[in-house]
């Protein structure tokens, strides 16, 4: 018999075996996240915040088809900002957050439960999330959709009566689809709606003093107690024809509060020897204001929404990161299958269009003190173990 | 002839919707091949006509095979006197890869290199790892794709249905 | 309610491209061709946690929220 026969007959004998499989969808042999702790250290510096802490994630599978994971993750604030000082006192902070994860391989999906708790002395956040990935066709494919709810009381430190709430949903769906042998693309579309207390309780904005030009006053932010909005994400990878990728990214984002904003990234990742590689990128990104946006209000209470908050200012953001990543795969060590140790290091530049920095050293009238920008250096030292 | 096309058909639009399960029983024979091994000396499929072979696909990047490797190893070494032999064709393009992998993962069992993929494409290889259990006649029987854990347990329940026929 | 039926209409979209591909083409990109798609220089989430931190990083100076990816997936390597 020709071996084309042959091949035809396995082919048949397959497709017949198929067909008597109950109905399903195409997909071939997901797999569980492996056994794994992951120690992060990160630390933000810059803007007059340092922001540090640790973040351990330990996860275990129990028999075949079920993981847990349990991540607890610190942030320490040692605050000093533009709006700090331009309104109250450094102070410092901590939050912690945790959270607890099931994954669960049924049927060649793996269905995705969680709940994350994060404190802090003046805002609790809670979220619920569930996601559901599967693969498709001959494992090119792959589709994940999520959920997650999520349910945060705001409170202000010095006001006890001080109490409110803002919920938020989160839609998400993701594409990722192999292109060749050497490229993928990847499609992300996440709808977020937020309902409630959406402001920062101890921001204020400002307007000109009606009794005097020369000054401004104070008052408390008013937002909108909705917000909803869209992101839609592209992405590709490709493998050059040696050890390295590149990678190009692309964000649109817009929201209810007139904000758009597009995201930009390139990255490199290069392969130095078996064990280290180096990778590089850059990021831009881009904002303008809300609505009701505004550095400087004419007089008090000139409008139903009122916002100085920087984030909704119109702004521009430069990223430029490197990193080296060491990853040992089959180790010697005892218990341990892999180990990674990374360490990332990324420079970010907020440049704001129309928020101006009220504490500048000199004399100025309000609305013409110099536009605000900062920089700020972000260190990660990771290690991932599996074992 | 015309309804066997049909009949075809109806299978190939129904296999988009079904899922490719863990294993399956099938009767055909199993395609001949010859690749280079190990050893340096090539191997024939045929030529272990008589035995029991599991054919098993894997690469070095495949997580689930460096899972399943040491198994099947015991596997080889509990039944390979009674008429057994696993051939496991390696499907990395590059070989030093799957030698680095079998430093770490030491196996007993023959290797096999298919760098062109030739033999994969004989057995419409659908995923990592892929195995074919063939009876002493040649014949392809048991096909699993994928491996999770207690896999082990079906593989060793066939070999030795096998090995007894 | 817009944007929610965006979303509706566009995991219809997806979920029948993924599964539309099934009936005339083949995947042309088989289980043994994937050695590159494997290497982790082509994984989009190689770091774990420190990628999400840096979500966590941007989604506070920035308004722009979600789409991040990170789902993984992608390889189809297993």
């Amino acid at each position: 018999m020709a071996a084309t026969d042959r091949r035809q007959l396995v082919r048949s004998g397959l497709l017949l075996l198929l067909a008597l499989v109950p109905f399903g969808h195409q997909a071939i042999a997901a797999t569980l996240p492996v056994d794994n702790v992951d120690v992060l250290y990160h630390r933000y510096d810059g803007g007059g915040m340092v922001i540090d802490g640790p973040s351990v994630l330990v996860r275990k599978g129990i028999g075949s088809s079920v993981s847990f994971s349990g991540q607890y993750y610190v942030d320490s604030v040692s605050a000093a900002s533009v709006d700090v000082l331009a309104t109250a006192s450094p102070y410092e902070e901590e939050r912690n957050e945790y959270t607890f994860g099931v994954d669960y391989l049924h049927d060649k999906s793996i269905l995705s439960l969680g709940f994350t708790n994060s404190t802090e002395n003046d805002y609790e956040a809670n979220t619920v999330y569930f996601s559901v990935s599967q693969e498709f066709f001959g494992g090119m494919s792959t589709v994940t959709m999520g959920y997650a709810s999520g349910w945060d009381e705001v409170g202000r430190v010095g006001n006890d009566s001080f109490s409110e709430e803002a919920d938020r949903r989160n839609y998400q769906l993701g594409l990722s689809q192999v292109v060749t042998r050497n490229s993928l693309v990847g499609l992300d579309l996440e709808v977020v709606t937020d309902e409630g207390f959406l402001q920062n309780p101890y921001r204020q904005n400002r307007y000109i003093d009606p009794n005097d030009s020369t000054a401004f006053l104070y008052q408390p932010e008013r937002y909108p107690e909705t917000r909803t909005s869209t992101s839609v994400a592209m992405r590709a990878l490709y493998y050059l024809p040696y050890r390295a990728s590149i990678r190009g990214e692309y964000r649109y984002f817009s929201d209810t509060w007139g904000i758009n904003a597009h995201t930009v990234e390139l990255g490199y990742v290069h392969g130095l020897t078996q064990r280290w590689t180096l990778e590089g990128s850059v990021r831009y990104y881009s904002q303008n204001e809300a609505d009701f946006y505004s550095d400087l209000f004419p007089f008090e209470n000139s409008q139903t929404h009122l916002a100085r908050d920087k984030e909704l200012s119109s702004l521009s953001g430069t990223t430029l990161a490197v990193g080296a990543v060491y990853e040992w795969k089959q180790t010697s060590l005892p218990g341990i299958d892999r180990l990674q140790f990374s360490l990332l290091v990324d420079w970010l530049n907020f440049d704001y269009d129309n928020f101006r920095d009220v504490t500048a050293a000199g004399d100025f009238l309000p609305g013409e003190e110099p536009l605000y920008s900062f920089d700020a250096y972000v260190t990660r030292a990771s290690l991932i173990l599996e074992y | 002839m015309k309804a066997s096309i049909k009949s075809l058909a109806v299978a190939g639009i129904l296999a988009c919707l079904s899922p490719l399960a863990g294993a399956e029983a099938i009767n055909v024979p199993a395609p001949d091949f010859t690749l280079e091994s190990r050893s340096g000396e090539n191997l024939r499929l045929e030529d272990h006509r008589g035995e029991v072979v599991m054919l098993n696909f894997w690469a070095s990047w495949c997580g689930p095979c460096r899972q399943e490797m040491p198994l099947m190893d015991e596997l080889y070494s509990q039944y390979k006197d009674l008429g057994f032999t696993i051939l496991a064709v390696n499907v990395d393009e590059n070989r030093e890869e799957a030698h680095r992998f079998l430093d770490k993962v030491p196996v007993n069992y023959p290797i096999l290199y298919d760098p062109e993929s030739s033999v994969s494409e004989l057995y419409e290889v659908q995923a990592m790892p892929t195995t074919v259990m063939i009876d002493r006649n040649g014949n392809a029987r048991y096909l699993h794709y994928g491996y999770q854990p207690g896999y082990e347990d079906e593989y060793e329940q066939q070999i030795r249905e096998l090995v007894r026929e | 309610m817009r944007s929610l039926s965006i979303f509706t209409v566009s995991a219809l979209l997806a979920a029948s491209f993924a599964v539309s591909g099934c009936s005339s083409v083949k995947p042309w990109v088989k289980p043994y061709e994937r050695d590159n798609l494997a290497d982790p220089v082509m994984s989009l989430s190689r770091h774990g946690k420190a990628d999400s931190y840096m979500h966590h990083v941007y989604q506070a100076r920035e308004s722009a929220r979600g789409a991040e990816g990170g789902s993984g997936g992608g390889c189809g390597c297993n």
